[in-house]
């Protein structure tokens, strides 16, 4: 509660857990699905933006985490039956394992060396799960997962998987938020901002920059978990570079260092080849093409304008779509004057 | 040991052009110190132009070839003056992902204006290999190492003795004396993203011959981040050494391990090498030791 000392902001903040309440009774089983999704992401992106937006920490291997997770929940719950509220700890303990291992060498290099360390476990990671039969479940490197159920209640619909994944988002939020606005997380913003510096003051810069791969990697495996139980698959394509270039995305995009940020970017990401889909297609249809005669054509056109928004951004608002709400916030605050 | 000859050798030929590829990429970043995600893709790019100008347009090798890497020259120096220069003391972070970012554009770009549809790039080279002390050589492998030997060792003495190379090594060493004695630092900027276009051309080229030429032509660019933590990020000797070693390390652990495993040691054991170069000498062979440490 003390995190909304204000009036203002508690009301605020009743009322987005009331928006989100109200969600399922206003949608079709086709918008739960995109907001289940954008659900999943966001969760993975609050993980990453803990790491290289609180802490400075670039990482290329957050779908790798992610995977972690998905694999470790799907085999505790397709071989050896556990109900789904184990494996998504599991997966989330098991991945920050991972990424501490990996996160070791970023206590002698960073910034750009620690990038490319990252991609080199990405691509170690992929690998491993690939070729040890025993993870990967033999053919394609694909588990199927029985429908995960909760108290008899069995999870097969949109709406009942957005209860599933709405804790765990909630859950996910309101730590992140307490743990940034702790020590910890003003240790994490020291060693951002300047680790010469933050190690005289007094921090331990060694265990908080592991830490932050831990909780980071935390996050990702439960959001790699939670991807599993929602497809009831678990399958390495999802969680390949494209996949950590993408959260690296939603971080910058949403705002680098702010939780809220992340979940804008999550948004945003997973909303634009929806909404691209449907803008080329009216147009398309406007000159009687089919979707079909498009479909490449659209797969390319997402990738130019999903790389060119990301240069965009970073050329115009690189603070991302935190700052820009921040100034809508402003705007109003002050109106009728400008400052 | 002919089996270990012949996986080292034609590791080693490949990696004379690894070797190409992180000279482009090592050039960048001493001048710019900008990491450059997008090397793979500016191959890529070199290896549809080219194979555009020979398979789709049918032009003569002699037309296409120099077309192909004037445009990459070109569009080396596109991107630094249009897209780079204004993220000049922008954090890592960002830069990074503005190479991203160029590089989905120019995997859409490329799969949207040619098709994704595997396009050869047809060089008068002859594909039946030829056998020296037992160790199996395709003609093409010699005759791109060797394009790329050429065009090194053109570059190291360009990089030596000229004017224009001169400055670009006073600009890498130190940014603000170099602009203190008069060198125009952003010339030497577009310069450095030019040649590199210029590698990337020439990659793109023979890599087209030998694989073919559609959008996973980028993954060589994968190649090059072990090559370059190898040989030392900011040493051009380094890229070529680094380029070579990861040339022969992929193939003499795919040739002894991939039996066992079934295939995908090429892609990995490069990055485990890295790791463990990350670990122990984290600046690399020949790189400056200006790495931080906390």
């Amino acid at each position: 509660m003390a995190l909304y000392p204000l009036p203002l902001a508690m009301a605020s903040y009743a009322l987005g857990v009331a928006l989100l309440l109200t969600i399922p009774l206003v949608s079709d089983s086709h918008t739960m699905a995109i907001v289940n999704l954008i659900g999943l992401a966001a969760i993975g992106a609050i993980g990453l933006n803990i790491l290289t937006g609180y802490t400075g920490q670039v990482s290329l291997g957050h779908g790798a985490f992610m995977m972690v997770g998905a694999y470790t929940a799907a085999i505790l719950s397709a071989r050896y039956g556990m109900p789904f509220w184990v494996g998504l700890p599991a997966g989330g303990a098991v991945a920050a394992a991972v990424g501490t291992f990996f996160g070791i060498p970023s206590l002698r290099i960073k910034g750009l060396y620690l990038a490319i360390a990252t991609l080199a476990a990405q691509f170690i990671i992929e690998w491993c799960i690939n070729h040890i039969p025993w993870i990967s479940g033999g053919v394609q490197s694909t588990i199927y997962v029985p429908t995960p159920a909760f108290l008899g209640w069995e999870i097969n619909t949109e709406y009942r998987r957005y209860f599933m994944i709405l804790p765990v988002f909630m859950l996910a939020y309101v730590a992140a938020q307490n743990l940034v606005r702790s020590r910890v997380g003003r240790a994490f913003i020291a060693i951002r901002d300047r680790d010469v510096a933050a190690e005289i003051i007094g921090v331990d810069v060694f265990k908080y920059k592991l830490l932050a791969f831990a909780v980071s990697s935390f996050y990702a495996g439960v959001a790699g978990a939670l991807w599993t139980y929602y497809l009831k698959i678990a399958n390495y394509e999802h969680f390949i570079l494209s996949t950590s270039i993408s959260y690296l995305a939603m971080v910058i995009i949403g705002g680098l260092g702010s939780v809220l940020g992340s979940v804008f970017g999550a948004t945003f990401i997973t909303l634009l080849p929806i909404v691209l889909v449907y803008v080329v297609e009216g147009i398309a249809s406007l000159f009687g093409f089919t979707y079909f005669a498009i479909a490449d054509f659209l797969a390319n056109l997402r990738l130019i304008i999903f790389g060119g928004l990301i240069i965009l951004f970073l050329a115009i608002e690189p603070e991302g779509l935190y700052r820009m709400w921040g100034n809508i916030k402003r705007y109003f605050r002050f109106w009728p004057f400008s400052y | 040991m002919a089996f270990f000859l012949d996986l080292t050798v034609n590791g080693l030929l490949i990696g004379c052009m690894y070797a190409l590829v992180a000279l482009g990429f090592v050039l960048i970043y001493k001048a710019t110190s900008v990491i450059n995600f997008a090397q793979g893709d500016l191959v890529m790019f070199g290896g549809y132009i080219a194979a555009a100008g020979l398979s789709l347009y049918h032009l003569p090798l002699w037309v296409a070839a120099p077309i192909a890497l004037l445009l990459m020259l070109v569009l080396g120096f596109a991107v630094e003056r249009g897209i780079l220069r204004p993220l000049i003391g922008q954090p890592v972070v960002s830069v990074v992902m503005v190479t991203i970012g160029l590089a989905l554009v120019f995997q859409g770009l490329a799969a949207m204006v040619w098709g994704a549809a595997t396009i050869n790039v047809p060089l008068p080279i002859p594909f039946q290999p030829f056998i020296l002390w037992e160790i199996f050589i395709s003609p093409i492998n010699l005759v791109a190492a060797g394009l790329c030997v050429g065009f090194l060792v053109g570059f190291v003495y360009f990089f030596r003795r000229s004017r224009m190379g001169i400055a670009m090594r006073a600009v890498a060493d130190d940014q603000q004396s170099a602009m203190s004695v008069g060198i125009n630092v952003r010339i030497v900027f577009a310069l450095s993203w030019a040649i590199a276009g210029l590698a990337s051309g020439i990659g793109g080229i023979v890599w087209g011959n030998m694989l073919g030429v559609d959008t996973h032509l980028s993954l060589v660019g994968l190649k090059v981040f072990p090559a370059v933590i190898l040989g030392g990020l900011d040493s051009v000797p380094g890229a070529i050494l680094g380029g070579l070693i990861v040339g022969a390390v992929e193939s003499v652990a795919a040739g002894y391990i991939d039996p066992y495993v079934g295939g995908g040691t090429k892609d990995f054991a490069p990055f485990i090498i890295m790791i463990l170069a990350l670990m122990i000498r984290p600046y690399g062979f020949f790189g400056r030791e200006i790495i931080e440490r906390v």
